[in-house]
């Protein structure tokens, strides 16, 4: 408990490093997240992430050594080739979103495993380097990651701070907000570039099957207690910074696991697993959209016009009621 | 055939094929229904499911896998509609929360499973179907890979429900709402299917992984939609392209000395990347063809009607216009069908200057028949929808070029038939 509050308030040196990059990165995926989540695009972010896996590996096999901006870059050419086969495929075609997201996720990942296994075999004959953006190694963080992952970061938020007031617009009322002459292509893609973005650089943290969480459980978690927008977002950027700097903790002084194996706790499930904890408490107890509120409104309702009924079943009786007019 | 693949590697083919058909079978009612993104989901959470059984019992045997995933299916589909309905979260997100929290749990679960026991993270993933054909049994003389024992048995048991079920199947995908009031039970198909999806799923993840499912569950049933109409016509199509995916995967993959799972998910990819582009009527080849040609026909048609209308200005003279422009045409579009007209000698060049067109005979049959369906629409929109007479021309500019109403133009005195604006519907043509 104490290494855990050590941890994060972050008193050492490298796990300094590491609460840095990844309390960056949760809060602006958070915050990311919520215009996702709104715009119904929560799962685009998954298919990026897969997507980017044969981007990793092609920018490894091209200069043959793990060097992160160079394999990020990787991944986010190939994430956005991802985002704009399903975009203009979804456009262009009958076929529909969910099946397009689901084939890009699948034949761009089978890529990646394929390049995986040419690497592999291959001269330099280590994977290691890349086994981490698939699991998420946050603990492998060096000072240069956090830095460049937290100004990354910095800018995002910075970007939806500016332009707040258009992405809400797009987000609750494109039509309107086209009819107020706003770019809304150029607005959708500036989403869809930022939803890019996050995913790419929160891939070496928790990895690429992993990151859509970052995304959206901490935006889910708070429109469990707010309807409006602005709290949204920084409801889920506290949310997501928390939870991945709590979710790293964990991971770190957690006595190295209970199997035999001594392997350690992964840094980047921790992170996913701590936001779902605090989702699951919010969707039960939340005070208008939660679970408990939920069915206690029900019964109510029911009550009173189980109530209703009963008065003028009783007035109907008197042959004096109304009747019927509930 | 034996320098093409060994007779170990045909074995693991014909396992993932077996794996592949009915994986791609299911998922065609998947992409029906819109439901793509729960295999996506299932194929994700079964990670926990599978390690649990696994640490359970301590073997890989595949009833308990198949109970565990059975159980990991359920609960995704039961969470997943539980956030969306209470948290009001929308279903893509609450899909989406569910299964990478699931599967974080499993990830956890994995790092947990001692090392003496033999489970490899990686084949769960990714799948290893080259090494399916190393644990061999022998069954009726004949020796096949262990897993065959629990992928046949699913799959025959999946594709006998498709056949044996087929039209409440069809209607239960179709018209959910209908197959209700039908009396047919919904939620219960809706339940098996999703069951069976979720055992080929786990009896596939060895050989394809389970993130390379997802790639068999959409791409052979969207590549067969991109085909054709029919139902019964797509299921056979989809089982095909999925084997077709797990052969050429398979061979490609042993030829390049690379991954076969992610062989077989980038073919199945490739192939509906293939079908979206070349596909006859939904392709984007035969789509765009279809968009330029209506363009083009527009385009001659509105320069037939211009001219027609010119030629009725001068009282049946000819020779009339300096050139297309005058037809409100882009220039290039103008001249090709200028081109084209003249190609099919509906037009001339006015022999006076080379510049002018001119209608032909035959011309002024086919533009007559264009502005008689104008003025027809016109009349239409003005006697059934009431619309102002300054607003009829523009929608009956568009709607001339499609059929024409079924209208008894309005007669004047002297019996001949005119459009609201006076002028003269010309007859129909003899």
């Amino acid at each position: 408990m104490n290494e855990l509050v050590r941890f994060i308030t972050m008193q050492d040196g490298p796990n300094r490093t590491v609460a840095i990059g990844v309390g960056a990165l949760g809060v602006a995926c958070g915050m990311v997240g919520c215009f996702a989540l709104l715009r119904r695009r929560a799962l685009l972010g998954d298919a990026v992430a897969h997507a980017s896996l044969p981007g990793i590996c092609l920018a490894f096999m091209l200069i043959g050594e793990r060097n992160l901006p160079l394999l990020l870059v990787g991944a986010l050419v190939m994430g956005v080739v991802g985002a704009s086969v399903i975009g203009l495929l979804h456009r262009a075609t009958r076929v529909k979103d969910d099946a397009l997201i689901a084939i890009v996720i699948g034949s761009f990942f089978g890529l990646g495993v394929v390049l995986l296994s040419v690497i592999q075999r291959g001269p330099s004959g280590n994977q290691a380097g890349i086994q981490g953006f698939i699991y998420g190694k946050a603990a492998s963080m060096v000072r240069a990651d956090a830095i460049t992952i937290s100004v990354v970061a910095c800018v995002l938020v910075a970007m939806l701070f500016a332009l707040f007031k258009e992405l809400r617009l797009v987000t609750f009322d494109s039509d309107f907000a086209r009819g107020l002459g706003r770019p809304v292509r150029a607005l959708d893609g500036l989403i869809l570039a930022i939803i890019c973005v996050c995913t790419v650089i929160g891939l070496p943290a928790v990895g690429l099957l992993m990151v859509v969480a970052l995304l959206i459980v901490p935006a889910a978690t708070a429109r469990c207690w707010t309807e409006s927008l602005g709290t949204m977002v920084v409801l889920a950027g506290i949310i997501g910074g928390v939870t991945a700097i709590v979710g790293a903790g964990l991971s770190a002084v957690l006595p190295a696991a209970a199997g035999a194996g001594g392997s350690t706790w992964p840094t980047g499930p921790m992170i996913v697993l701590s936001a779902g904890s605090v989702f699951v408490v919010s969707a039960l107890i939340a005070p208008r959209r939660g679970v408990i509120a939920g069915l206690v409104r029900h019964h109510r309702a029911k009550r009173q016009i189980l109530a209703r009924v009963r008065a003028e079943r009783v007035g109907a009786g008197a042959g004096a009621g109304p009747g019927g007019a509930a | 055939m034996s320098e093409l693949v060994s007779l170990t590697e045909l074995k693991n083919i014909v396992a993932g094929v077996c794996v592949a058909v009915p994986i791609g079978v299911l998922g065609s009612f998947l992409v029906l229904r819109r439901m793509s993104l729960l295999g996506d989901a299932i194929s994700h959470a079964l990670l926990p499911g599978i390690i649990g059984a696994f640490v359970l019992t301590g073997t890989r045997d595949p009833i308990a896998m198949l109970c565990g995933a059975l159980v990991i299916g359920l609960v995704t589909v039961g969470l997943s509609s539980c956030v969306k309905r209470y948290a009001r979260v929308p279903e893509d997100a609450s899909l989406g929360v569910v299964f990478s929290v699931l599967f974080a749990l499993g990830v956890v679960m994995l790092s947990l499973v001692p090392r003496g026991l033999d489970f490899d993270p990686d084949c769960v993933l990714f799948g290893q179907l080259e090494f399916l054909a190393m644990d061999s049994v022998q069954v009726m003389g004949v020796s096949m890979p262990r897993a065959m024992l629990s992928i046949v048995p699913v799959g025959v048991l999946s594709l006998a429900f498709v056949i044996a079920l087929y039209p409440r199947l069809k209607l239960v995908t179709f018209d959910p709402a209908l197959a209700g009031a039908l009396g047919v039970p919904v939620a219960l198909y809706s339940g098996i299917m999703l069951t069976l999806t979720s055992a080929t799923v786990v009896t596939g993840f060895q050989s394809v992984g389970s993130v390379l499912v997802v790639a068999l569950l959409a791409a052979p049933g969207a590549t067969a939609q991109l085909l054709t109409d029919r139902l019964s016509r797509m299921l056979v199509l989809s089982g095909c392209f999925a084997a077709s995916s797990a052969v050429i995967g398979c061979v490609l993959a042993i030829q390049l000395n690379v991954s076969n799972a992610g062989m077989i998910a980038v073919v199945a990819g490739s192939q509906f990347a293939i079908a979206i582009v070349f596909a006859p009527r939904q392709g984007l080849v035969s789509r765009t063809l279809a968009r330029v040609r209506l363009a083009a026909r527009i385009a001659r048609e509105d320069l037939l009607a211009t001219l027609y209308r010119a030629w009725e200005l001068r009282q049946g003279r000819r020779s009339d216009l300096p050139d297309v422009s005058i037809a409100g045409l882009p220039s290039a579009r103008g001249s090709l069908a200028a081109w084209q007209l003249r190609r099919a000698s509906l037009i001339e060049n006015d022999p006076a200057s080379t510049l002018a067109l001119r209608l032909t005979d035959a011309g002024l049959t086919e533009a007559r028949e264009l502005v008689r369906r104008h003025r027809l629409w016109e009349t239409y929109l003005s006697s059934n929808l009431g619309l102002p007479p300054d607003h009829l021309h523009e929608p009956s500019h568009r709607l001339e070029h499609f059929a024409v109403p079924d209208v008894v133009p309005a007669r004047d005195e002297a019996g001949r038939a005119t459009d609201p604006h006076g002028r003269e519907i010309p007859a129909p043509r003899a």
